[in-house]
């Protein structure tokens, strides 16, 4: 069994090896004690969360004992009270980056409240929003920091017992995990009396089988119980009465990636990132129309604009910004005049959004907003539980509007109806899933209610994109060259060579295909 | 205790008070779909999945289920803001755009809380309409049916179907928009695990579960050449009523045997008459084990639901039931022999209807080894609201009708059969006579009060002959396995005990008026039973005159050769799930 | 196709599988972990796979269908060695993609959604596959088919090792 001395050996010895790697690696900058990603596009990020991630080996757990892994459980075993971690998580006000951003310490201390003979911690692993890929690189790259993450929160609430319910689409992330856990427990890290401290904390791992809504947390517990994954009606709140109806606490991979680093350099160099209510930084995962994409790490209330243009390189073939959507399924679509918002809980919320685990996708001109909601009903549709009315047929019933009016079937009333609808599901709906389930619907009728005119009342998507509405036509750049008449798959385009073409609306299928090979670029879309 | 406010006005209540529960001490009516909470039995669905019972709850972001949020000090809540009805009344669309609207043709036509609701809340269009479900109806059983489209997903066949019964026939099946409630593998009822004791018709809120419908197959052969005679259970008189709009409980006998007639059922008889020979031959069974050292517990054996129970999930207790047939099938089997033999038909030309409170009789009526060569003993099988709607669509005024006698032979009967109706009844039936039989002294209290009321499990023990014979009573499929897990493990010490799959007994059964989750009722009808027992001249079975004179004349011995061609049948061990 | 379960072809999965299920047996919320075992296993949930689970861990055969029902991850009918995906999306669907689907329906005598009995082929058809100016498009596994012809489809199933009508 290892004691506190032997990890500091460990430490000491290794750090050496690992930077001697890097180094040679050349992947690195080293100053003093940090060891810091080299290249422009994370110069302005503060990474914490992703502190290990590219430096590491995630298969050797003494790269991380290398970077002051595992000090901080060492240290609390010997020198602190369970209260008095709670105390500084609550002074830390870490908040929750899974999505709602209920404050990490306050959550820890109901549980910890609680008299029960048994108490679980739980690490939500089931990261499922579409276009969101922190979790995973944190899984893949860091799995200790969840470890440490946990068995510090298990010794706080007095919990002997961790699970990690993680993706099954994520291969890479559950062997990472084990091969983790299993090092762990070798070096007395996890499991009985840890460094000899007689305190107790096994993890054990559960894969997900592939229904989005146990990202939710009640849906989560019922899911590990072997049950339906089904939400259950709150209150009780799960850091009372949670998995197996004891008490529970659930955090999300990110926010567990950060304690250890709370712990190690303290509360007060935490607040000092970030901003009052939102101390520290925010992973997103920044995607769609951005030239440079990936993951991005910067302190909490950093503006939208300087993450998609300072860290991001702007929006990519030089298009103009249209929104930016956070959130995944859960979240809004923020138009670009408010693309001087900082990012945080409190900012998200007031514009319609929602930070959400931080899925970040970045949208052009040539995104159709209405579509885009479409597109994200589509996905609560089939991800739905089933259990509450509002969720399961008023989305249905959502997604049917939006399908009408993407389609040019729908009627004008439709645009007010949806969002009464859209307003009292987000109102009646059981879990945080159904309720947050018309963001997208709401946010892009709020910021962009022209288009939705635009495809109702006049029948046209502006930015080309619902097939239904288009009108593919051939201008006099036309050269009579042939090449859309070859590749069209329904051979609706006539016109001799080296004549001006015509398509024949009734027949055309609006696939795009000679858009695509036009070298004139003499097709029009309107 | 808590204070707070609802709708401006103040009440208290205990801590752990629903926000329903406290609105109703106001008379604040909030409404509710899939919350139902029967106390009595140990049921209650508390999914708060419906959002129907929404209200505003100050300070609190969203609207909360009044069903399931537990009050707090201070709280403000308002159930009749526009935001709270407007939210309601469209959750309350969205239910009706995924629901067929054919409720004029539907089984649950004015029972249909679905139905209600929309009435109450006065919806007149249904704004958000869209793909519906389209689910096969599963119409293979020859109890249940069951149309998925008409389902809400209120749960509450699932929680009886699993919690209270145990049955486990019933699950969630998919999810989303195509969550649906079946079987295991989607496996039609009638290959399932069912017991087919209709509890889920019970509380199903709308026509997603209804019996299987006979009435015009009886009209079919009341109008032919053959002799169609009718029984009534025991517990049809004390419901049968409430379809008439009569309090629960009101014995209404006489005209029910007059409007039987009146619809031209050629005999009416009771089968009260079969309950009397089933004492006789279970109390003789019961002695018999006794002195030869049989099996014991002795378990009765009249609820079709509790025996398919037993041979699902107990393969190895088959030996324990009584043999005895249950009386709607003795009397079926007398009907088409005796009777016959005496009317100087042959058995084919008979017809045999049983008006039961159950739907489970509807399948035990088809089981082969109760068959009589090539006929069935019980040729259909009429549920209490099917009866109602025979009379109703006949224009029989009900409430006016002249009290009128039973036929005879068959239709004779004592109380202790009457008893039979209600939870506890068959084992006090029994008593009265086993212990005459056994001591050969009167029995001067016939009445055995701890074997009465609405307790999953009773017990008590009477010493007959200095011996104590030691009962035990459960209603409830639940109730029945833990007491049989309890046999297994060689925990229990019974000699003998009543199960009845049915909360209350027959008079809970699934074939009877809807109670809409009223529990009270299923008690008036209790002491319905009771008050007919009282009213009764002859309380014990073995002195039916009618019953001596059948074993004299026809069948010899209880419990005799003769006695166990015609009245006992074996049990089937089936497959458990 | 009506899928039977060979006990015997699955002689030595069961007995592995039986192990997987006792690793299990004193492990609360065992139900899923199990399913996911079997689904491993068996590349499926075979019903009889699915009653050994409920006798095992004591958990009625209703519930356990209600929980794998739940989860996108779990199959009730076994797939293929290849699978052969039919783009049915709006370009391929008036190119032909429906004739092509059937055409393979006929070769292999089964159809969309089925597997042939010898596990060799699955057939499925699909939502656009985003190629509308290939279409007609079909997927073999990862191989893609551009602008397929009907006499060409026996042509793909022999290649794959099948056997054509």
């Amino acid at each position: 069994m290892i004691t506190t001395e032997k990890l500091e050996k460990i430490r000491q010895e290794h750090r050496p090896i690992l930077e001697e790697r890097l180094i040679k690696e050349d992947k690195v900058v080293i100053k003093g004690d940090e060891i810091l990603l080299k290249g422009n596009y994370y110069k302005k990020q503060y990474r914490i969360a992703l502190r290990n991630c590219g430096i590491v080996d995630p298969g050797d757990i003494r790269d991380y004992i290398a970077m002051d892994g595992y000090k901080a459980l060492s240290k609390i075993l010997r020198e602190k009270e369970p209260k008095d971690v709670i105390e500084d998580m609550k002074a830390s006000n870490l908040r929750g980056r899974g999505g709602a951003g209920f404050p990490t310490g306050r959550k820890w201390e109901e549980s910890f409240k609680k008299a029960s003979d048994k108490k679980y911690f739980i690490c939500n692993a089931d990261e499922g929003d579409p276009g969101a890929f922190m979790d995973r690189s944190i899984l893949e790259n860091d799995p200790h920091a969840v470890l440490e993450g946990m068995a510090i929160g298990g010794y706080a609430v007095g919990s002997d017992q961790g699970f990690i319910y993680v993706r099954a689409e994520y291969p890479t992330a559950v062997e990472s995990l084990k091969k983790a856990i299993a090092q762990a427990k070798e070096y007395g890290l996890l499991g009985e009396n840890i460094l000899g401290t007689g305190f107790n904390f096994d993890i054990e791992l559960r894969l997900g089988s592939g229904a989005f809504v146990c990202g939710e947390g009640t849906a989560l517990m019922e899911s590990i119980e072997g049950k339906r994954g089904m939400p259950r009606k709150k209150p009780p709140r799960t850091s009372h009465v949670g998995l197996w109806q004891k008490p529970t606490i659930l955090n999300n991979v990110e926010t567990l990636a950060n304690v250890p680093v709370i712990m190690n350099k303290g509360v007060d160099w935490f607040r000092s990132i970030g901003t009052e209510k939102s101390p520290g930084t925010k992973v997103f995962a920044l995607v769609g129309k951005v030239a440079n994409s990936g993951l991005v790490e910067v302190p909490m209330g950093t503006s939208l604009r300087e993450i998609i243009y300072d860290i991001g390189g702007g929006v990519q073939d030089g298009k103009a910004l249209k929104a930016v959507q956070t959130g995944g399924p859960s979240g809004g679509c923020i138009p670009a005049s408010l693309i001087d918002t900082p990012v945080d809980f409190e900012s998200l919320a007031k514009i319609g959004s929602i930070m959400g685990s931080g899925g970040m996708v970045v949208m052009d001109e040539n995104t159709c907003m209405v579509d885009i909601a479409r597109f994200f009903l589509e996905f609560t549709v089939d991800e739905s539980c089933g259990k509450c009315t509002p969720c399961r047929i008023g989305n249905k019933r959502m997604l049917e509007i939006l399908t009408r009016m993407t389609n040019g079937t729908a009627e004008e009333r439709e645009i007010e109806e949806l969002k009464e609808l859209a307003e009292i599901i987000e109102d009646t709906a059981l879990c945080g899933l159904g309720q947050t389930s018309p963001n997208p619907v709401l946010s892009t009728i709020r910021y962009f209610y022209d288009e939705y005119e635009a495809h109702v009342m006049d029948r046209i998507c502006p930015s080309g994109v619902c097939k239904a509405l288009l009108r593919y036509n051939i201008s006099d750049d036309c050269i009579g060259c042939r090449r859309c008449v070859k590749v069209c798959p329904v051979s609706c385009i006539s016109g001799k060579v080296k004549e001006v073409h015509v398509i024949d609306q009734d027949k055309c299928i609006k696939c795009g295909s000679c858009y695509d090979v036009c070298p004139k670029n003499a097709i029009k879309i309107g | 205790m808590v204070n707070l406010k609802i709708n401006g006005r103040e009440v208290e209540v205990p801590e752990g008070t629903t926000i329903l529960e406290a609105a109703k001490k106001l008379n604040i009516k909030i409404p509710t779909l899939c919350h139902l909470d029967l106390h009595d039995i140990k049921f209650v669905n508390q999914s708060s999945s419906c959002r129907i019972c929404v209200v505003e709850v100050e300070g609190k972001k969203n609207l909360q289920t009044a069903c399931s949020t537990a009050v707090s000090e201070g709280m403000n809540i308002r159930t009749d803001s526009r935001r709270a009805v407007k939210a309601r009344r469209t959750v309350l669309e969205l239910l009706l755009s995924n629901h067929p609207k054919d409720c004029l043709v539907c089984a649950k036509n004015h029972d249909c809380e679905l139905q209600k609701l929309s009435a109450d809340l006065g919806i007149r269009e249904v704004r958000y309409e869209g793909e519906m479900n389209d689910f096969p109806i599963d119409n293979s059983s020859l109890s249940i049916v069951r149309d998925p489209n008409k389902c809400i997903l209120c749960k509450r066949c699932e929680t009886m179907c699993n919690n209270v019964q145990t049955v486990h026939a019933l699950s969630e099946i998919g999810r989303g928009f195509d969550t649906v409630i079946g079987t295991a593998f989607n496996l039609p009822m009638h290959e399932s695990n069912c017991t087919f004791c209709g509890q889920c018709i019970a509380v199903c809120p709308t026509g997603a579960l209804t019996e299987v419908n006979k009435i015009s197959k009886v009209w079919k052969e009341i109008n032919s050449d053959k002799v169609v005679v009718v029984q009534t259970a025991p517990a049809i008189r004390v419901a049968l009523g409430e379809e008439f709009g009569m309090e629960p409980g009101t014995q209404v006998t006489g005209k029910m045997v007059s409007a039987l007639k009146l619809l031209g059922f050629d005999k009416v008889y009771d089968t009260d008459f079969a309950a009397d020979l089933t004492i006789m031959e279970e109390a003789t069974e019961l002695m018999h084990r006794l002195k030869h050292g049989g099996r014991l517990p002795i378990l009765t054996s009249c609820c079709p639901g509790w025996v398919k129970f037993i041979e699902h999930n107990f393969q190895d207790m088959l030996d324990i039931p009584s043999t005895c047939k249950s009386p709607h099938e003795m009397f079926g089997t007398l009907a088409k022999t005796y009777l016959a033999e005496k009317m100087g038909h042959k058995p084919e030309d008979i017809i045999v209807v049983s008006v039961m409170p159950c739907v489970a009789k509807k399948y035990e009526a088809a089981r082969p080894e109760l068959g009589l060569g090539g006929t069935k003993a019980v040729d259909y099988v009429l549920t209490t609201r099917e009866l109602a709607i025979m009379i109703k669509e006949s224009g029989i005024d009900f409430a006016n009708l002249q009290d009128e006698e039973f036929d005879n032979p068959l239709g004779e009967s004592s109380g202790a059969s009457v008893i039979f109706g209600a939870t506890g009844g068959v084992i006090e039936a029994a008593l009265r006579t086993a212990y005459e039989f056994m001591t050969g002294e009167t029995l001067e209290d016939v009445e055995f009060h701890s074997l009465r009321g609405m307790d999953g499990i009773k017990e008590a023990s009477v010493t007959i002959n200095g011996e104590k014979i030691n009962i035990a009573v459960c209603h409830g499929l639940g109730n029945a396995r833990s007491i049989l897990e309890k046999i297994q493990r060689g925990e229990a010490n019974y000699h003998a005990i009543e199960i009845m799959a049915c909360p209350g007994g027959c008079i809970g059964g699934g074939g009877q008026p809807y109670h809409h989750g009223d529990m009270s009722i299923l008690k008036k009808r209790m002491q319905g039973i009771y008050n007919e027992d009282r009213g009764k001249a002859i309380r014990k079975s073995h002195e039916n005159p009618m019953i001596k004179k059948i074993y004299e004349e026809y069948i010899g011995e209880p419990y005799g050769e003769k006695a166990h061609e015609l009245l006992h049948t074996r049990y089937i061990p089936r497959k458990k799930m | 196709m009506e899928f039977k379960f060979d006990k015997e072809k699955n002689k030595e999965n069961i007995e592995k599988f039986k192990k997987t299920v006792q690793t299990y047996k004193d492990t609360k919320g065992a139900l899923i972990p199990v399913l996911q075992g079997a689904q491993e296993i068996f590349g499926y949930l075979p019903v009889e796979i699915l009653q050994l689970i409920s006798v095992e861990l004591n958990i009625p055969i209703s519930e356990i269908y209600g929980v794998a029902t739940f989860y996108s991850q779990f199959s009730f009918i076994p797939k293929g060695e290849n699978i052969i995906s039919v783009c049915l999306g709006t370009a391929c669907y008036v190119k032909g993609g429906q004739e092509i689907l059937e055409e393979f329906e006929n070769q292999l005598g089964i159809k969309a959604g089925d597997t042939t009995e010898d596990m060799k082929f699955s057939i499925t058809s699909t939502r656009c596959v985003g190629d509308c100016s290939m279409a007609p498009v079909v997927l073999v596994n990862d191989d893609v088919y551009p602008r397929l012809k009907k006499d060409k489809v026996k042509e793909i199933i022999l290649k794959y090792g099948g056997v054509a009508k």
